[in-house]
């Protein structure tokens, strides 16, 4: 290393920490600074592509593949019921069906509502609004014992099996992730945003929710 | 002893902190010391009357130091109502014997959904891709070559005090099981902005979902404005490097938003235009308002207080005499402005005293000197902060969600206290 690298890495240094301590008490500031630092590595398309596993409302990084409810169902009698029940309400886990919603600590009727819906959570169908977050969360998370284990296949049919419990399609539906898209979820139009959220943050639900347009193309 | 110089402040015997100062009262009685007639003689032993552990070499320190084995009950509680499955792990802290607004590191609330990952943390890296100009990655060695910020902030989950906001009558709890999600610390890190600026954020990055290496993935759409505002990628809380449960090696931190948004064990942050909808903020993290409709993304933890001293389930000493109110308030918008006390349920209100130091986002504890008259009364607090965000009565915030709704809840806390001396909690 030559010294004059030294010096410019040294004052390049120096310049970020002046900055921090102007950044330490100021919530307001939100301009980014014009200090180039060059610590973070270069990451490839395949390292990208190896964990985008996040799925959006308007389908981006679906994968290919396919499942139906009959394949769902059968799954689910083998991985889920033990936890969620066979109605997807009985619990001991998170409730998957309905929309009755959590019931308080000391509720007198608690006793009597348990009977119907033992779980204390609101629900996926309820209350969720896009059904692309259950392939989500069941191909990350579940089942809990072996989360990441499952194949897209089986987690676009215990996607399914999930909405048809829901009564939101139908047994013979084959899900894909076009198909995922045209579901639509009742707790979509019930959703509002604060307004401590900035508009832009926010315009692509607007955009999304008022262009069926989108939704049309991907069938 | 000077009561003539006492000032009332307010009912029911809140006092001026400065006249109570100074009119030397005491907040107990003392007994009068015993003098003892002279019995020493050329043999007597002056370790005759002394304790033990003055008369024998103490033990050597330890490598990692620990609690008095005096203090062994002072630890945090599981609490078994949760809502999912025993895999839901919520641990609350003892935050009515915590003194000043650090809550130390192993006494510090932890909330998992899918259990606490074992990491290396030399094979863990954070990864920036989506809508940058150069999709990045660090090891957790360069990412600590960044300039460190500290910043004492406090964390709350936005379930804390949920049982408050559902139950139909108040729960017999104490503290800790009814405010036991929020804690205090310093924490250290590097600022999300400089990272953001390596990478080079593309005009229509709006979104970073926050990934976390959990066996959940555990994710939230956070935006980009907050990343750039105050948050930071913590490596250190109170002087020493993140415990695995809350976050060992890295978490995000996100001052003032509500505790489940601040993803532990990170490792992506995917650049969007869009939120993802995640599991959490999808279900569990919205809130169900009265007409029906669901509130997303309410980031925020608003200004609340409790009074932790006393607080449910203590008894008072002494039926009548001199007690120092105490408690905490704190907000998620900015810095607690004052904090009224009242000891005669909520007629009459006084100011109670601020301790410094007063921090944006952080607990802040407040103070109130206070004779007890020995009658049965209700004591509360009520806390204002910069922005003139206050506390609603329970029922003002009840009128704003369904009646299941749990998370938000930062309405005035009640303690009953009775004839007896024992602390209750109570709706006003």
């Amino acid at each position: 290393m030559s010294t004059c690298n030294r010096c410019g890495q040294f004052s390049t240094i120096i310049l970020l920490i002046i900055l921090s301590f102007i950044s330490v008490n100021s919530t307001a500031e939100t301009e980014l600074y014009d200090v180039k630092t060059s610590l973070g590595e270069s990451l490839s398309r395949q390292e990208i592509e190896k964990y985008m596993i996040t799925i959006f409302p308007d389908g981006t990084n679906l994968p290919e593949g396919q499942g139906s409810v009959e394949e769902g169902g059968a799954l689910y009698q083998s991985m889920c019921q033990a936890c969620h029940g066979e109605k997807g309400i009985e619990g001991p886990a998170a409730r998957l069906v309905g929309n009755n919603g959590w019931f308080s600590f000391s509720d007198p009727a608690r006793i009597l509502r348990i009977k119907d819906y033992p779980i204390l959570l609101i629900s996926v169908g309820g209350l969720w609004p896009y059904a692309t977050t259950i392939f989500d969360y069941v191909r990350r998370a579940m089942p809990h014992f072996a989360p990441k284990s499952l194949t897209n296949n089986q987690v676009y049919g215990l996607t399914a099996y999930i909405l048809y419990l829901n009564e939101l399609i139908g047994p013979e539906v084959i899900l894909d992730k076009d198909i995922i898209l045209e579901v639509k979820m009742p707790g979509e139009d019930l959703s509002v945003f604060p307004n401590t959220m900035d508009k832009e943050e926010y315009e692509f639900i607007e955009r999304f929710r008022n262009q069926g347009a989108s939704r049309e193309l991907n069938k | 002893m000077n009561t003539k110089m006492l000032k009332t402040v307010a009912e029911g015997g809140l006092l001026d902190r400065r006249s109570f100062l100074m009119s030397g009262l005491t907040l107990s009685s003392v007994l009068p010391m015993t003098v003892l007639a002279s019995s020493i003689t050329g043999q007597s032993r002056i370790g005759e009357d002394f304790h033990p552990w003055m008369k024998v070499p103490g033990r050597d320190a330890t490598a990692y130091g620990r609690p008095s084995s005096h203090e062994k009950s002072i630890v945090r509680h599981l609490e078994k109502n949760t809502p999912e499955t025993s895999l839901f792990s919520l641990w609350q802290t003892p935050i009515e014997n915590q003194r000043g607004i650090i809550t130390p590191s192993g006494l510090h609330f932890t909330v998992s959904h899918n259990g606490i990952p074992d990491i290396d943390p030399q094979h863990h890296q954070l990864m920036i891709h989506g809508l940058v100009n150069k999709p990045i990655k660090f090891d957790v060695e360069r990412l600590m070559r960044f300039p460190f910020v500290s910043k004492i902030n406090f964390l709350e989950c936005a379930g804390n005090t949920a049982q408050n906001a559902v139950s139909f009558t108040p729960l017999d709890g104490n503290c800790q099981a009814l405010f036991g999600q929020v804690s205090g610390s310093e924490w250290s890190g590097v600022p999300l902005r400089y990272l953001l600026q390596e990478a080079g954020l593309k005009p229509t990055a709006k979104w970073a979902i926050a990934e976390g290496a959990d066996g959940g993935s555990h994710a939230r759409s956070i935006p980009v404005s907050k990343l750039l505002d105050d948050a930071i990628i913590a490596f250190y809380q109170n002087g020493e490097r993140l415990r695995p449960e809350q976050g060992y090696p890295m978490r995000l931190f996100l001052p003032g938003w509500e505790g489940n948004t601040n993803v532990k064990w990170l490792h992506r942050l995917e650049i969007t235009d869009k939120p993802a909808f995640t599991k959490d903020e999808s279900g569990l993290y919205s809130d169900v308002l009265d007409d029906g409709r669901v509130q997303r993304f309410s980031f925020h933890m608003d200004v609340k207080s409790v009074i932790t001293s006393p607080s449910g389930k203590q008894m008072l000493p002494e039926k009548k005499g001199f007690y120092e109110i105490s408690g905490l308030a704190w907000s998620g918008h900015g810095k607690i402005k004052h904090v009224d006390v009242s000891v005669d349920e909520g007629k009459t209100w006084a100011k109670a005293h601020i301790d410094s130091p007063i921090l944006s986002k952080s607990l802040t504890r407040f103070s109130i000197p206070w004779h007890w008259r020995g009658d049965a009364t209700t004591i509360l607090s009520r806390a204002t902060d910069e922005h003139g965000n206050v506390q609603p009565t329970r029922s003002q915030w009840r009128d704003k969600y369904a009646s299941y709704t749990f998370n938000h809840f930062n309405a005035i806390q009640a303690w009953r206290i009775s004839s007896q001396g024992e602390v209750e909690n109570v709706y006003m």
